[in-house]
């Protein structure tokens, strides 16, 4: 497909991020989604998925390639701005939660541009309802469980309003029934999604695309559907299907959307 | 808001005391606290007074005795220090059941006794009736530095994390056979302690880019917090106000 710059909400090309112990986690990735798709990112443990997500909104800088965000590079003069538009929902909430209570917490993004009074208070609301932490406001986040976390730290990134949403690992420690509430919550998002996962029938629920990402480098981009049925290309990747998943069957079932 | 929201050193309840906005509690602490600090030693009764003082705020927060004592427990290494003053003090003696003791070592002593005791009643006080976010919006309303404050929110926020991982790299120790009891059997719980120590200065990292991904760049927003009215003023200066009178009056005698 071809398509000018300034209609991906993500165009990553040729990146490439050696850290300083000389190990290279990106190897010449490229990336592109459009506004509004839901793509699965799948690969392995230490394959430089969550590396990509970090140049995303640009807490790592490009050392070689380029990263554009709604065609906006991503550089030091664009941060704020790359970072009002794309947001991060880290792998471990007790990172992302960090103010004494959610409430306080899912202010602080909108806060910081500048938000005050009752715009700010409607904007915590909507993010609360949003991400189905209501409830949580008021609670202090060490005492929430795993699953309150992950909804808290989703509305403190609803709260700064972005149009596209990376979520690393978000299904991580949450019990079946925790992680099917995530799935029909984040169907409800408007927001373009990179799911970084290798939870495959999340994958599968949730994204109709899915890229595989190892060894720095993007392997294989498809639906998801197909791409669960390659099993060679899996294999190769480190990518095993749950005991008795069967895609071709799963993927003919009606309860499964496909429209994105 | 049930107890499971609340931190360890606070205790439930609705009285008078735990509806004071936090920052007029804070100040009433404070004010107290300088007060006793600055009481000569040799007044007695004005320590008696301010006892008096602490137990009836105790009683208006319905603060159960138990609860007080536990808390309390926390001074005793204070106590066993202030204990060896009277023998190791020089000057004139005292005979107390058959020892010579330093005089102006027992006057130290009780003052160090009198103060620890005053000033951890206060605490227990003001943290058994204040939930921890309520604190830290106090302390913004106090005009504390934003940077400060914040500091303190993270800290809190995070002791607990931190301790959990501790206790469960101990109970995983456990449950390996490692049953510590004597300090040179303490090597494998310092070490997980200097690694729970590097894993928080990553997680320092992890949550300034978390900070950051979300608009942080250096000024914490305000926390929006509470206003107080006159009446909570004086009821929370009323107590605190009774001590600086009899401070005054003790360092005028």
């Amino acid at each position: 497909m071809t398509s000018s710059a300034h209609e991906l909400a993500i165009d990553v090309r040729d990146l490439e991020h050696g850290y300083p112990d000389g190990s290279s986690a990106l190897d010449g990735l490229s990336l592109q989604v459009r506004p509004g798709e839901r793509v699965a990112l799948l690969g392995p443990n230490g394959a430089g998925k969550t590396t990509l997500a970090l140049h995303l909104n640009g807490i790592l800088l490009a050392q070689h390639g380029s990263v554009t965000i709604d065609g906006l590079p991503v550089v030091e003069p664009n941060l704020a701005e790359v970072r009002r538009r794309l947001q991060l929902v880290f792998a471990k909430a007790d990172d992302q939660l960090f103010m004494p209570t959610v409430r306080d917490d899912v202010a602080f993004g909108p806060a910081n541009h500048g938000m005050r009074g009752a715009d700010l208070d409607a904007a915590v609301d909507g993010a609360l309802a949003a991400a189905g932490a209501a409830a949580l406001a008021k609670r202090a986040p060490h005492h929430l469980s795993t699953g309150e976390k992950r909804r808290a730290a989703l509305a403190t990134v609803l709260a700064m309003n972005p149009g596209t949403l990376v979520l690393d690992e978000p299904t991580a420690g949450l019990d079946p029934a925790g992680r099917n509430e995530l799935v029909a919550l984040l169907k409800t998002l408007p927001q373009t999604l990179v799911v970084i996962t290798h939870d495959i029938p999340f994958a599968l629920q949730l994204c109709h695309r899915s890229v595989i990402i190892d060894e720095g480098r993007s392997w294989a981009d498809a639906p998801t559907a197909d791409l669960l049925a390659d099993r060679a290309t899996l294999g190769r990747h480190r990518l095993a299907l749950p005991f008795g998943f069967d895609p071709n069957v799963l993927a003919q079932a009606t309860s499964i959307d496909r429209s994105r | 808001m049930g107890a499971e929201h609340s931190h360890a050193l606070f205790h439930h309840g609705h009285s008078p005391v735990h509806h004071l906005p936090a920052h007029t509690k804070l100040v009433g602490t404070l004010v107290f606290v300088a007060a006793v600090a600055v009481t000569p030693r040799q007044e007695l009764w004005a320590f008696a007074v301010y006892a008096a003082v602490a137990v009836f705020a105790m009683a208006v927060a319905r603060l159960p005795v138990r609860f007080v004592a536990r808390r309390a427990l926390l001074v005793l290494p204070f106590l066993g220090v202030a204990a060896l003053v009277p023998f190791i003090g020089g000057g004139e003696t005292t005979d107390v059941m058959g020892l010579a003791l330093s005089t102006e070592g027992l006057w130290a002593a009780s003052g160090i006794v009198c103060k620890a005791l005053l000033g951890t009643a206060a605490s227990i006080v003001l943290a058994g009736t204040t939930e921890q976010a309520d604190l830290v919006r106090g302390l913004a309303r106090l005009r504390v530095p934003p940077l400060l404050v914040m500091i303190t929110a993270t800290m809190l926020r995070y002791l607990e994390t931190v301790a959990g991982e501790l206790r469960r790299a101990r109970t995983a120790m456990q449950s390996r056979g490692h049953n510590p009891r004597w300090l040179w059997q303490a090597t494998p719980l310092a070490n997980s302690a200097g690694a729970t120590f590097v894993r928080s200065y990553e997680r320092g990292e992890r949550v300034h880019h978390a900070m950051a991904a979300r608009g942080f760049t250096g000024t914490p927003p305000d926390l929006n917090p509470q206003p107080a009215a006159g009446r909570h003023w004086i009821r929370a200066i009323a107590l605190p106000g009774i001590t600086v009178a009899v401070a005054i009056a003790a360092l005028a005698s």
